[in-house]
């Protein structure tokens, strides 16, 4: 069993809590800190985004978390250097979240192998559907990392298949049409979504997109194997940037501690 | 349709370009819709229909003027202007919009948003919107709405809203972020009408063939005046609508050279073009691979032009193809060469160019030398300069420029 399905075994007792934040948003170090603030106060997976220029899958929360990093010197390399170092920590699964255009200008060769140096668990790529998902999956493969895809509210039970068919670590759930970003009503479409996922595969199977309270948090892990927190862990950020503290860090680590507790706490 | 080749593929990819590179999302929406454009475009009574609005409403067939002041200024060969600045909302964006206008009707949608940069496609668009009595967003980069506040109050005034993107360089690639992220959300019930040869499978293909209706035209034109086909067309290029629309039909006719003309901004070796072809390299952006301006770990960069309309660091992923067999040659024009095309046109022929036309036009100043006088150019003029007035007014004023 992979470090992936681990963390979702693990669990009998709630769904896994799956934290996304940004490398390098404030900083690089300062992003350390809080991938570990949020893995100690026990989030289960966490989403490691890169930052990109142009995130189309992404509400303006992530949006201003990715230029914040890009601004403070992000490069894409780093994004391994960090893992390592939460590797090196944990043996908590560790996803990487990035588009499609850094991952090919890297290539992808080269990508899944320094991945796997730096002990990542699966990959996700917002904007790799299923058709154009080939070649890169069996880079994927052949390193064992998983690549894990996402399916819609708008899939249509044909493309569940079709995905469910080539997936890998757990399957995304996109809770709503949108980007990301809070929201505050969760569709009533996703559990049906979820329903038709659990057909399909004996994978985890993980809601995202839209989540921003732990009531929400709760309701989805009723019938989810995972719950996929983003942009409210960085709205907390941005809230603490926004005090303009000479040392913000301790006060971002708080908060995002803070966060991840309440956040536990629902879903229990 | 006979003579032209069959790209893009099965799975929208000219040679190793294009391509679906959009969120699950709108995975569905994009087969369903090259399901319903693949029986339109067979169907008789919807082709009917949109040869009878391109006609009476958009005023085609559009024109082939021997433009020959001009043609004695340069001292070269004969040149033609495809006068797409004379059509309805004064340039070609007029074709693609009511031909997508009607595939969102036929289709039952009731609402069409779309990215513009110039304004020109956000005008046609917000036009057929009004005419068709579809609710209408348009979503602009506030540098452009800046650049084209004309515009931006055409639309308004045609009842569309006009959205700002204010992310990133708050141009048009940031604007057809916004519009892509405001697709996948209302997927359901809009119809997403994208301006350009660009965007995933099934856009390139659809856009061009609602354009080929300008190289058409040119084809029956210059047969029936001179007897023959051009030498060489030219076309600006920034996703390459107006290029590919003219290029295309001429592709099999190997003795007509292609040439596609990139904003080179300031310098294609300054930081500040939008020379997708000629200074970027193979990567995806908006849902295509293609060549695109980028720094070494694939963050897009902003693209700079004089002219809104190609002010662009990607480029429509069927140039890409034509750039990497051949078959078209891509080359760049600075701000500065376009706007002394822009007056030379207006003077010689009382025609006032697009800037983003005016770039065509300049690379026909370069050429015309080393071209013979029975050799016959064809450009084409996508559009007319009414937007760009006030601008050029504007930074002649700051650069203290005589009207040369």
């Amino acid at each position: 069993m992979n470090r992936i399905e681990a963390a979702f075994h693990k669990q009998t007792q709630r769904a896994a809590l799956i934290p996304f934040l940004n490398t390098g948003d404030p900083s690089l170090d300062a992003s350390l800190e809080l991938f570990r603030s949020v893995l100690q106060a026990g989030a289960d997976i966490v989403e490691i985004g890169v930052p990109y220029s142009d995130p189309l899958a992404d509400g303006p929360v992530i949006q201003a978390s990715a230029a914040r990093s890009l601004k403070s010197g992000f490069q894409f390399p780093q994004v391994f250097e960090l893992a390592q170092a939460l590797r090196a920590e944990t043996d908590k699964g560790l996803v990487a979240f990035t588009y499609i255009n850094p991952l090919l200008q890297y290539t992808p060769e080269r990508f899944f192998s320094d991945a796997k140096t730096a002990g990542i668990d699966g990959v996700i790529v917002p904007d790799l559907p299923y058709e154009e998902s080939e070649p890169v999956l069996q880079i994927a493969d052949r390193h064992g990392i998983s690549l894990i895809p996402l399916v819609a509210p708008t899939s249509g039970e044909q493309r569940v298949t079709d995905i469910c068919g080539s997936a890998r670590g757990f399957v995304y759930c996109v809770s709503s049409l949108g980007v990301t970003g809070e929201r505050v009503r969760m569709s009533e479409r996703v559990q049906e979504l979820v329903q038709t996922v659990r057909s399909h595969t004996s994978l985890p199977v993980a809601v995202g997109f839209g989540v921003s309270t732990p009531e929400q948090a709760q309701h989805l892990a009723e019938f989810a194997d995972g719950v996929i927190v983003g942009s409210a862990f960085i709205r907390r950020i941005e809230g603490v940037l926004q005090q303009n503290l000479d040392f913000p860090v301790q006060t971002l680590r708080t908060a995002v501690r803070d966060f991840t507790e309440k956040l536990l706490q629902g879903m229990t | 349709m006979q003579g032209t080749p069959t790209y893009p593929d099965s799975v929208g990819r000219f040679g190793p370009f294009g391509g679906r590179y959009v969120p699950e999302t709108l995975m569905s929406a994009l087969h369903q819709l090259e399901n319903d454009y693949e029986r339109l475009s067979h169907d008789t009574a919807f082709q009917e229909e949109l040869k009878y609005y391109l006609q009476n409403y958009s005023g085609r067939p559009t024109p082939l003027y021997f433009a020959e002041q001009f043609s004695k200024e340069l001292g070269g060969p004969k040149i033609y202007l495809k006068r797409e600045d004379l059509n309805h909302t004064g340039a070609h964006k007029i074709n693609n919009a009511i031909g997508q206008a009607l595939l969102a009707v036929h289709t039952g949608k009731r609402r069409v948003i779309a990215e513009t940069g110039a304004g020109q496609h956000g005008v046609a668009t917000a036009t057929v919107a009004a005419r068709f009595g579809l609710a209408c967003t348009v979503f602009m980069g506030e540098e452009d709405m800046r650049r084209q506040a004309l515009n931006v109050f055409r639309m308004r005034m045609l009842g569309a809203d006009v959205v700002s993107a204010t992310t990133g360089s708050r141009t048009l690639k940031d604007a057809t972020n916004e519009a892509i992220r405001h697709w996948v959300e209302h997927v359901e019930d809009t119809y997403y009408i994208i301006g350009s040869v660009v965007g995933p499978h099934p856009y390139p293909r659809m856009v061009r063939d609602f354009q080929r209706v300008i190289g058409d035209e040119t084809k029956t034109q210059i047969l029936a005046v001179e007897g023959r086909l051009p030498d060489k067309i030219l076309a600006c290029v920034g996703g390459g609508s107006n290029a590919m629309g003219i290029f295309y039909p001429f592709i099999p006719n190997k003795e007509v050279a292609l040439v596609g003309v990139e904003a080179a901004g300031e310098g294609i070796d300054t930081p500040h073009h939008a020379a997708s072809i000629n200074r970027g390299r193979p990567g995806v952006l908006h849902g295509a691979l293609t060549y695109l301006l980028q720094d070494e770990f694939g963050q897009v960069q902003p693209a700079h032009s004089i002219s809104a309309g190609l002010d662009y660091p990607g480029v429509g992923p069927e140039h890409a193809w034509l750039h990497q067999t051949g078959r078209a040659r891509y080359v760049p024009i600075s701000d500065e060469e376009a706007l002394s095309a822009f007056y030379l046109l207006s003077k010689s022929e009382g025609i006032i160019p697009a800037l983003e036309s005016a770039h065509a036009l300049a690379q026909a100043v370069k050429e015309a030398q080393a071209m013979n006088r029975e050799d016959i150019l064809v450009i084409c003029l996508s559009g007319r300069g009414d937007k760009d007035v006030e601008e050029i007014a504007r930074q002649s004023r700051g650069a203290g420029h005589e009207s040369h």
